[in-house]
């Protein structure tokens, strides 16, 4: 005889039994995402499903600008219009400066024989908010792989450097600040050309020179720009001020700590940097030959003679 | 203490729609992604109203949606997989465990319990994260779940509105 309940009193595994289902799915799901990135695709899936309640939520904030910006005076207006009017031709100098000093810069290097930077490709974007997870520094800008943009991308303001595109969206991207404890970045100092990585020192929103000898010749004030050594940041782009060295005879290593140049942390509109360079010339493998480089710059600089000839 | 200190335990409610429970979890999930100036003093609206349903409808809200809303929370917030997802699997469990006991308790008691399950989901989220590597931010962490269960009482009376009756008071009959 079957003695089964009826089937009204039936209500499915115990709660602590889900509990260990969906505890261990979670948790496989972690382990997954945490150490072997594979959950990429499934999330850029949810993702999707995600978009239309995000942009609704943001919604509100950005009607409320745009109100506001219809009804700026127009006294206002004339101002700022003066005052950018006043930059352009300040900074339109510089580029004509720029050009010069560029063309030169690639003729000497084209003398000693090392490969031409190529220009680099940028695309303007909006930050649209923080990021809500109090755990790491990062926001997420309008621009998306619809837009060209990829991870890994360079993330510029007007001043400097802010972070570094770590995940790319359809329509939007997630941008690491430079503050980011886990984010590092090459830099040289402008003074002497030392070089250094600078990693984000978290909620100081300051950034730190880590395994700097404590005899390193750097001094308060010095400026730190991109090295460009990595191929991800393309060289000469301010990073941060050094703003405190503390030297202890008893570590090592000295305590360096900096302050970024660019609004890390505030700031409005971001330029996107793509490094075509990386794209050109694929990072080489170390055990790859190193005699391939030589011929390529020849190369290189035979055809740039054919066009000026 | 008299019955009529707990106005949920007394009164007879309609029977809840799924549709009020669908859109009651839908607009804390756009409270949840609202550009929030300090994300750490915003409460958790989500798991605000998960822990709701979870104590008033036990047997239709439980530990799937839980961890389906965090998935949903952990893209939509760009943190590692399954943070969310775990914390509020664990915060529906602890919910359903407590359902009985909280549903006595007037609404201020109520709020107390509330808030120690909110804080109980922040703490398994911290750990995940501590546990990937990530800096600790601060004692903050726990201004968002007490700012939850504040909200408790004006949740309650709020999402329970749908479900009550018409007031005619009829003196002659028992309820």
């Amino acid at each position: 005889m079957d003695h089964t309940p009826p089937p009204f009193f039936n209500r499915g595994p115990a709660p602590l039994v889900r509990l260990a289902f969906f505890a261990s799915l979670s948790l496989a799901l972690l382990v997954l995402d945490a150490r072997f990135r594979y959950t990429e695709s499934l999330r850029g899936v949810i993702a999707l499903a995600v978009y239309p309640l995000q942009t609704l939520a943001t919604l509100p904030a950005a009607l409320g600008e745009r109100l506001s910006a219809y009804f700026a005076s127009q006294a206002q207006l004339r101002e700022e219009n003066a005052e950018l009017r006043a930059r352009l031709l300040e900074t339109s100098q510089a580029a004509q400066r720029y050009e010069a000093a560029h063309a030169e810069a690639g003729q000497l290097r084209r003398l000693i024989g090392a490969a031409e930077r190529l220009p680099v490709k940028s695309t303007p974007a909006e930050i649209l908010y923080n990021g809500r997870d109090p755990y790491s520094r990062k926001v997420v800008i309008d621009k998306g792989t619809r837009n060209g943009i990829r991870a890994g991308s360079p993330v510029v303001d007007a001043s400097g450097v802010i972070g570094q595109v770590t995940r790319a969206h359809a329509l939007a991207a997630e941008v690491t600040l430079l503050t980011d404890k886990d984010q590092a970045i090459p830099v040289q100092v402008v003074r002497n050309g030392l070089r250094a990585v600078a990693y984000g020192a978290g909620a100081s929103g300051m950034l730190e020179l880590r395994f700097m000898a404590s005899n390193a010749e750097i001094q308060n004030g010095d400026r730190l720009v991109t090295s460009g050594i990595d191929g991800t940041y393309p060289p000469g782009i301010p990073v941060a001020t050094v703003a405190r060295i503390e030297r202890d005879a008893a570590y090592a290593f000295a305590r360096i700590v900096c302050q970024p140049a660019a609004g890390v942390e505030r700031g409005r509109y971001v330029l996107v940097i793509e490094n075509e360079s990386r794209q050109a010339q694929p990072p080489e493998e170390a055990g790859a030959p190193a005699d391939k480089r030589p011929v390529k710059v020849r190369k290189q600089r035979r055809r740039d003679g054919d066009a000026a000839q | 203490m008299q019955l009529n200190d707990a106005p949920v335990a007394q009164r007879i409610l309609l029977p809840v729609r799924a549709s009020t429970i669908l859109v009651s979890l839908a607009l804390a999930l756009l409270a949840n992604f609202l550009p929030w100036k300090n994300v750490l003093l915003a409460p958790d609206f989500v798991a605000l109203v998960l822990v709701f349903w979870c104590v008033q409808q036990p047997r239709l809200v439980g530990l799937g949606a839980g961890w389906l809303l965090g998935l949903l929370i952990d893209v939509g917030n760009g943190v590692l997989l399954g943070q969310h997802a775990l914390a509020y699997s664990m915060l529906a469990f602890a919910s359903i465990s407590l359902a009985r006991r909280i549903l006595w308790f007037p609404l201020w008691g109520q709020a107390l319990h509330v808030a120690a399950l909110l804080l109980f989901a922040q703490a398994v989220a911290a750990l995940v994260r501590l546990a990937a590597g990530a800096e600790f931010p601060g004692w903050t962490l726990a201004a968002g779940p007490l700012l939850g269960a504040l909200l408790w009482p004006v949740l309650t009376t709020v999402l329970l509105m749908p479900q009550r009756r018409p007031a005619e008071i009829d003196e002659t009959r028992a309820i």
